[in-house]
């Protein structure tokens, strides 16, 4: 498998007026042809900006301060707002909007909307338009005589999957889904990661699923990339970080989650929030939080480095190869 | 301590809400003068519960099953359509004004979204003392104090001059909690009090609110869509479908056994934070039907994989268990061939005819 997307060693800057803060520091990280990468982290910890880096969207006041963007090879950081418009969005990457529920257009029946957006980006017939969206609301489970609704004639899980399909439309290689599901019922989430799996299997697309739900991470992704405070505390396999994750802050966000499947499991519990970054930050951003910290943490930013043993396994825990012990020594891991 | 035998705090009985369709004052003049017969929409539907003194229920249920109508009901922001409100022994639709002072000091309200709910023009202090004001009770700066000591905002004087821009999330909704707390109610009612939060914040709260309902002696409505938070703060569970309550046990009793197909299916959906787990996708479809003239029956027969003839019959609650209260309102479990043990509607009637 080749990569799609390469991000490396980003670094992203807001301007404020007091001062500058830094969202993302050195991420570094890639999406592969079909393959599902889960962006996880609190709130304030990048996620979101990152995904909005990628396609051009941040707001005025922030900008890539250093790092790039490859896209099929080709670097896209630099890229005008024409050229993410007519190279990239849509066709390549398209997004599912954090709250995309609101992101329809209420005044424009869907497929107007769907028009529009193919007219833009494409040189596709109407008919063609509107013959792949209702194929597309077939797929993510809508009546595809519908496609001439109002946004408001859906419910919100409906208004959801509309969004989905808008996403597909131009086939792209990649979505980009910020928080697809977190609006939404547990059976609604349930349906709607039913429909994205079926499109990853079929149409061979790859997915950044920006979420703060490790166990939707866990149940639908191939590798995943936990940010905290901007800054990547883990990277990998699911599968590898679940066996064995070497971040405190990965053992710490796992067993913080309930299991409907052991109602006893007793919940980690963070203390205090990830903190506010500003230009160069010179301590590990985890360490005031966490239960297993030394002097050495508050002496740095760690590196991420691979985890020994496997070269797709990345940490910034400078105290990796001692963890298993110290958490062993503490009770902060609950038992379940 | 739940009190078994003392007065119950809240006694619902058969509690109905239905909406008017017609979308203005002057429409539904004009439908009733004109005799017009506009199908009501039931958002709450007989929804009958006993909470004790000092018990934590949970209402559970997808968006749309009127879980939040069923609340503000209760907190009087509706009026029953039918049915009673009885609270430590009074029908609270026979209230005077002045009893419903009363009331609103003595039940409290946290909302989901801790980030609207506080007035970001009030610091911490002047958003705990506004209520304190509004009941006239003394000590306010005393009490301000304490309150934010119980919902761990320690030391105090570290959140007392701060906006809520200056808080985080997890900060901001147990100020919220405080602000509930602060008038010393003895019912809580809080609907989805976790479900903004980020998950590290999330089992911080719910442990707090844990310990403020067994200590201080306040009983709560714990109203969630997902049923991975119950067993932290409930000790008896309700599930609701369309404004009906399908299925009641107490907490750990519900998850080891869920017998209602529909609190099954709402089990199954959720993820499981383990990438080894081989969890079955939810086989139901759509959305809950609208809530409006719906035809007699089971209200979840339309998407219940395990629907038979006799669906079309509203089943009432049996139990089965009496050690946990366990009742369910489900054919499955129903002995259809005791005849004279039958615990149907007579005339398959939904009861709203």
């Amino acid at each position: 498998m080749s990569n799609l997307l390469e991000v490396e060693d980003l670094t992203i800057q807001y301007k404020t007026r007091d001062a500058s803060v830094q969202a993302v520091t050195d991420a570094t990280f890639s999406v592969e042809e079909n393959q599902f990468v889960g962006l996880i982290g609190e709130s304030g910890s990048g996620k979101t900006t990152i995904g909005e880096a990628i396609l051009g969207l941040m707001d005025d006041n922030g900008e890539i301060a250093s790092g790039k963007v490859r896209y099929k090879g080709e670097e896209i950081q630099d890229y005008s707002e024409e050229e993410f418009q007519s190279k990239l969005r849509w066709s390549e990457i398209s997004l599912i909007p954090q709250a995309s529920m609101n992101s329809l257009d209420p005044i424009d029946p869907l497929d107007q909307q769907a028009i529009e957006l193919a007219k833009t980006h494409t040189d596709w017939s109407k008919q063609k338009i509107l013959t792949r969206l209702q194929e597309l609301f077939e797929i993510v489970g809508l009546p595809a005589d519908r496609i001439t609704d109002y946004p408001f004639q859906f419910s919100g899980g409906m208004q959801q999957r509309a969004v989905i399909a808008f996403s597909l439309l131009l086939d792209p290689e990649i979505i980009i889904a910020d928080e697809p599901t977190t609006a939404l019922d547990v059976i609604m989430q349930d349906q709607i990661f039913k429909y994205i799996n079926q499109i990853k299997d079929e149409n061979d697309t790859s997915m950044i699923l920006i979420t703060h739900d490790i166990s939707v991470v866990f149940e639908n992704c191939d590798t995943m990339v936990l940010l905290h405070s901007g800054h990547i505390a883990e990277r990998g396999n699911i599968k590898e970080i679940y066996r064995d994750p070497r971040h405190p802050y990965s053992i710490l966000l796992e067993e913080s989650f309930p299991d409907i499947r052991s109602p006893d499991k007793s919940l980690a519990i963070i203390d205090g929030k990830p903190p506010v970054i500003q230009e160069g930050v010179d301590m590990c951003t985890f360490a005031e939080r966490c239960p297993w910290a030394n002097d050495d943490c508050f002496d740095e930013l760690p590196n991420l480095e691979p985890v020994a043993g496997d070269e797709n396994h990345y940490t910034s825990c400078i105290r990796a190869e001692e963890l298993d012990a110290l958490v062993e020594g503490s009770d902060v891991a609950g038992d379940d | 301590m739940i009190e078994m035998t003392a007065e119950p705090v809240l006694r619902l009985e058969g509690v109905d809400k239905d909406f008017s369709q017609a979308n203005s004052i002057l429409g539904s003049i004009k439908n009733r003068v004109l005799g017009r017969d506009v199908e009501q929409l039931h958002a709450v539907d007989d929804v009958s519960l006993t909470l004790r003194r000092g018990e934590v229920q949970g209402i559970i249920g997808e968006s749309g099953c009127g879980k939040t109508t069923l609340l503000k009901t209760i907190a009087g922001l509706h009026e029953p359509s039918k049915g009673d409100i009885i609270y430590r022994g009074e029908n609270i639709t026979e209230y005077t004004t002045k009893e419903w002072k009363e009331y609103r000091k003595n039940v409290q309200i946290i909302f989901q979204d801790p980030f609207n709910s506080l007035d970001p023009k009030y610091p911490v202090k002047e958003a705990l003392a506004e209520p304190l004001k509004i009941h006239d009770v003394d000590d306010i700066e005393d009490r301000v104090v304490n309150v934010l000591k119980d919902v761990k905002l320690d030391p105090p004087e570290r959140y007392l001059d701060r906006y809520p821009d200056e808080l985080s999330g997890g900060e901001k909704q147990r100020v919220a909690i405080a602000r509930a707390l602060v008038l010393d109610p003895d019912l809580i009612l809080a609907d989805e009090p976790v479900s903004m939060l980020d998950v590290s914040t999330q089992a911080a709260i719910l442990e707090d609110l844990n310990d403020i309902t067994t200590q201080q002696d306040v009983s709560m409505l714990y109203i969630s869509h997902d049923l991975s938070t119950v067993s932290y703060i409930c000790d008896r569970v309700n599930v609701m479908y369309l404004g009906r309550i399908v299925e009641s046990s107490e907490t750990r009793d519900l998850l080891d056994e869920p017998l209602h197909p529909y609190t099954q299916e709402l089990m199954a959906a959720i993820p499981v934070p383990d990438p080894f787990a081989e969890r079955e996708r939810t086989q139901i479809q759509g959305n809950p039907a609208n809530p409006i003239g719906l035809p007699g029956g089971c209200r979840f027969k339309d998407r219940c994989v395990e629907r038979m003839d006799i669906c079309d019959t509203t089943p009432n609650d049996i139990e089965t268990n009496d050690q946990t209260e366990h009742q369910v309102a489900c054919h499955l479990h129903y002995d259809h061939t005791a005849t004279d043990d039958v615990a149907v509607s007579a005339n398959g009637g939904d009861g709203h005819e």
